[in-house]
């Protein structure tokens, strides 16, 4: 295959894309509001084009988003006019739930995970798309693009189906569903090149402005609104900084960045000596952090 | 991490315009356990200084022990992603990993060594274009070398690098180098390769990985990553015929009908005429859209939607082809197997195959031989286990298009999917159509079925009784057979102990003899049905997939599956042939229920619990079912 890297790379999500509408009968795609779920956006517009994207976009929201997220989010699906379901854990909400006072662990499991399986739960979904890609965890360069959940949306890597050439076994069994992950081979940088190249819009959080922010455990945590509480000796400082990953702002770090273009996004990544992961405290708390929450269920 | 540079370029545009442009080598790495495989890859990285520093800082916090506190980082750890392989300090999935160069992108699967893992490797080998084998100096040659340069092999790769790993344990002397080199390329001559490069290298210590090494002055060729980089892949091959597998019928409107899928070979341009391949219609190419804008041409690799000059009848499934260069459109066909499932392949068996974009029934009619890994040499088998590679034919329930894997390998593959679990369990690429799909063709007869069951005032029927041994399948087809009898009805009654005097008396209990015992007879039903009859068969048939074969041999309504539902503890009480009390001493093998399983149907037509009720009321119940669901009189 002579293709140049991205349109490679295209083609290959968008034949995912496709393989899996005609497939299943009821897939949503997991939007999460970042740069990768803004590819896959605009992948699937031009994977059924001249139709509409023909499943729902679900984003779960775990109220602890940063606001220009949402925002961002709101605009969008007005803009482009597709189907946007939001989900959040109610009985997490009751039970005020929370990084601050519940730690971060459990916020994701019950903000995160549990929600995204009663969300699956309440739409009987059988197939979920989501950007997630092999470059940035370990436990994830093991997952296949089509990747078996069991009823209790449980990834079970030691299951995982042979996958041979683009023949994926689309088949599940009652209360078994699939999530599908069209990036799977896309990396970071591949990412940034097809963001510029497709002229993509991205939250503007990506790119570097002054930003209130305080130093914890290491990481340069954003001060979003006023449910945030500073600890002894915490300062609140003015910094020029942006994200390289979103989540949910007291779990997300930023990085000290003069980049507030996506080619100077391109520049600053060709020098950059850390994973764009290290900013997320979840990923740290313990070794197989990421695997152990596949298996719960995250996705 | 994808790419490193150590300055910014000025020129950020042309920069990202060369790094798109570079070509891509997708290579794995396998071989034997404990060869190196994932540490050469950490190496490579490690030294090529494409590790991120906050992974290298994550190893110390994994590391397993005795790794972890040094100065000696684990290179594996960097690739075995999962906690039960850190455990083990084994790889038992595939990893993939992504870097670049300057001078070209790498997509490197890390596959594991372990024959018990062979479908992981499998997973990686299919979309490689080239294979680093890995083999222990100190060792040479071992069967897993063996079993993946076959597989390798077969998959299609046809460049390999022989990296003769742990070369500091040897003391770097080139005696072992050259033996090692050369009895690979004399066990390797039969494999097909177009080039092998040896290397001797220590992925622990890097020597000949990233650059020449001190340690081996006599070595003269180039280092693994120089290699790699430089290494000449197929030549892109005189335009191959055009190739579109339809994936999906895009109809957003009643105007709009588009053939959406990836060009799997050739090129198209608008104007250029095609041909659905199943049907063998002509239309030819009026656009071909995308939301960029309508293309004038496009080729292999891209995912397009193509819209027709005429209205031609063509599902997903189908596929669209150069008129002139058409592929194979058959229901018969030899392929080679890989089997990946703990329950082997057997003959006879009913299973999913899927192709790109097809699926249907299939079966395989012959093995013909399992391929030994060691010697090559063909052997006879009656069935595949885990990892043995055979030769089948294969017959499927509808025709499929595909080309030979050894000219196409989009469109020659296959996998077997496992009707009862979804499971994925074997891989198959096409070697050839076979005649007789072509040559062997229903007889026409002048008086048919619908003749022959009109003369008798029935409709043809398939009653399948399926239950343990001694659960009530005879008796109740018995009491049923005299019912239908005594209305005038054609029946006959197919015995599992009767035919296994006569038709199939060459037949055991093996599993492989049962699945052979129920297709037979399946299709002696099937005659009888096509005589107009009303059969009765009365047979354990313990396997799902067997039981579905069956229905998919008759027509729609004409399969009816009776489950005749007593428990063993009941069957084995009744004991009506002695058969559980020597069973459950151990003297009979395989014997369903006791040491063989019996798989209950999910959704029989009829389902009878005989402990609650007489053979007679039960089978009342089948001819009320008959009168009233299927119509009859």
């Amino acid at each position: 295959m002579s293709l140049a890297n991205l349109r490679r790379l295209e083609a290959e999500a968008i034949h995912v894309l496709r393989e899996v509408v005609a497939t299943f009968s009821n897939p949503v795609v997991l939007y999460s509001i970042g740069k990768d779920s803004s590819v896959l956006l605009h992948l699937a517009l031009k994977a059924f084009y001249p139709a509409k994207p023909p499943f729902p976009f679900l984003h779960v929201d775990t109220t602890w988003k940063f606001r220009e997220m949402i925002t961002f989010r709101d605009r969008m699906t007005q803009e482009l006019g597709f189907n946007l379901l939001v989900h959040i854990n109610q009985d997490g909400v009751d039970q005020g739930v929370g990084p601050f006072t519940h730690g971060s662990n459990l916020h994701t499991h019950v903000m995160k995970t549990m929600a995204l399986r009663q969300a699956l739960e309440k739409y009987r979904f059988d197939a979920a798309l989501a950007g997630a890609r092999r470059d940035e965890e370990k436990s994830r360069a093991k997952e296949r693009v089509f990747s078996i959940r069991n009823a209790q949306h449980g990834w079970d890597p030691q299951r995982q189906r042979p996958e041979m050439w683009k023949t994926y076994n689309t088949r599940v069994g009652a209360g078994e569903t699939m999530r599908v992950f069209p990036l799977s081979n896309w990396t970071e940088f591949d990412i940034w090149q097809y963001i510029l190249q497709e002229n993509i819009a991205i939250v503007p959080l990506y790119f570097a402005a002054r930003r209130p922010v305080v130093s914890r455990d290491g990481m340069l945590i954003m001060i979003d609104d006023d449910r945030m509480p500073l600890e002894p000796g915490e300062e609140v400082m003015d910094r020029m900084v942006r994200f390289r990953t979103l989540g949910c702002y007291p779990l997300t770090g930023a990085i000290d960045s003069e980049a507030a273009t996506v080619p100077d996004i391109l520049r600053e990544m060709l020098t950059v000596r850390t994973s764009e992961r290290q900013s997320r405290l979840i990923d740290t708390d313990e070794a197989g952090a990421m695997e152990k929450k596949k298996r719960e269920g995250y996705f | 991490m994808s790419y490193l540079q150590s300055v910014p370029p000025h020129d950020l545009g042309a920069h990202l315009a060369e790094h798109d442009s570079k070509t891509v080598l997708r290579f794995i790495t396998c071989g034997s356990v404990d060869d190196g495989k994932s540490t050469l890859i950490g190496r490579l990285l490690f030294d090529a200084k494409l590790i991120f520093e906050d992974q290298l800082t994550n190893l110390g916090r994994v590391g397993s022990p005795g790794t972890a506190n040094g100065e000696e980082i684990d290179l594996a750890l960097l690739l075995d992603g999962l906690e039960a392989e850190r455990e083990q300090g084994i790889t038992i999935d595939v990893a993939y990993r992504y870097f670049a160069t300057s001078k070209r992108k790498f997509i490197v699967a890390d596959t594991p060594g372990h024959e018990e893992y062979t479908r992981n490797m499998v997973t990686g080998a299919s979309t490689a274009d080239l294979a680093v084998i890995l083999i222990d100096s100190r060792q040479g040659i071992l069967p897993q070398t063996r079993r993946h340069s076959y597989i390798a092999s077969l998959l299609g790769i046809r460049h390999l690098v022989l990296a003769v790993n742990k070369f500091d344990l040897v003391e770097f002397r080139q005696s072992v180098f050259d033996e090692i080199a050369r009895d690979y390329r004399a066990f390797a001559k039969k494999l097909g390769f177009v080039s092998i490069q040896s290397i001797p290298i220590s992925a622990r210590f890097g020597d000949n990985v990233i650059s020449a090494s001190q340690n081996t002055p006599w070595y003269k060729g180039p280092a693994l990553l120089e290699y790699l980089e430089t290494v000449q892949l197929d030549p892109p091959a005189a335009e191959r015929p055009f190739r579109l597998p339809v994936q999906l019928v895009m109809r957003p409107h009643a105007d709009f009908r588009g053939y959406a899928g990836q060009i799997a070979s050739g090129r198209i341009s608008v104007g250029d005429p095609v041909v659905v391949a199943k049907s063998g219609q002509h239309s030819s190419v009026e656009a071909i859209v995308t939301f960029d804008g309508n293309l004038p041409t496009a080729a292999e690799g891209e995912a397009v939607t193509l819209v027709l000059a005429d209205e031609v009848d063509a599902s997903r499934g189908n596929m669209l082809v150069a008129p002139a260069a058409r592929p194979f459109v058959a229901d018969q066909f030899q392929a080679h197997v890989i089997w990946f499932d703990a329950s082997p392949m057997l003959p006879g068996r009913g299973y999913i195959l899927r192709t790109e974009t097809d699926s249907v029934s299939a079966t395989v009619t012959a093995l013909k031989h399992q391929v030994n890994i060691n010697s090559f040499a063909r052997e006879a088998a009656k069935s595949l286990q885990m990892n043995e590679v055979g030769v089948c034919n294969i017959s499927t329930q509808a025709p499929i298009v595909f080309d030979a894997y050894k000219d196409n390998r989009a469109t020659g593959n296959f996998v077997f999917v496992d009707r009862a679990t979804n499971a994925t369990v074997g891989a198959g690429m096409i070697d050839f159509p076979l005649r007789r799909a072509d040559n062997v063709h229903w007889q026409a007869t002048d008086v048919n079925k619908a003749a022959r069951s009109a003369m008798k005032s029935q409709r043809p029927a398939v009653l399948w009784f399926t239950g343990l041994s001694g659960s009530g399948k005879s008796t109740i087809a018995n009491a049923l057979d005299r019912l239908l009898h005594a209305r005038g009805k054609h029946t006959y009654m197919l015995d599992g102990d009767n035919v296994r005097h006569g038709l199939n008396r060459d037949l055991g209990f093996t599993e492989a003899d049962r699945v052979e015992n129920i297709r037979r007879v399946a299709e002696v039903a099937k005659l009888m049905a096509d005589a107009g009859l009303i059969v009765l068969v009365s047979f354990i048939s313990p396997f799902r997939g067997e039981r579905q074969m069956a229905r998919e041999l008759m027509e729609e309504c004409e399969f009816i599956e009776i489950f005749v539902d007593t428990p063993l503890e009941e069957c084995a009480r009744r004991d009506p042939k002695g058969l559980y009390e020597k069973a459950l001493a151990g003297k009979i093998a395989n014997f369903t229920g006791v040491s063989s399983p019996y798989e209950a149907p999910e959704n029989p037509e009829l389902h009878l619990k005989t402990v609650e009720e007489d053979p007679t009321t039960l089978a009342l119940k089948i001819e009320a079912f008959l009168d009233g669901q299927r119509g009859d009189r």
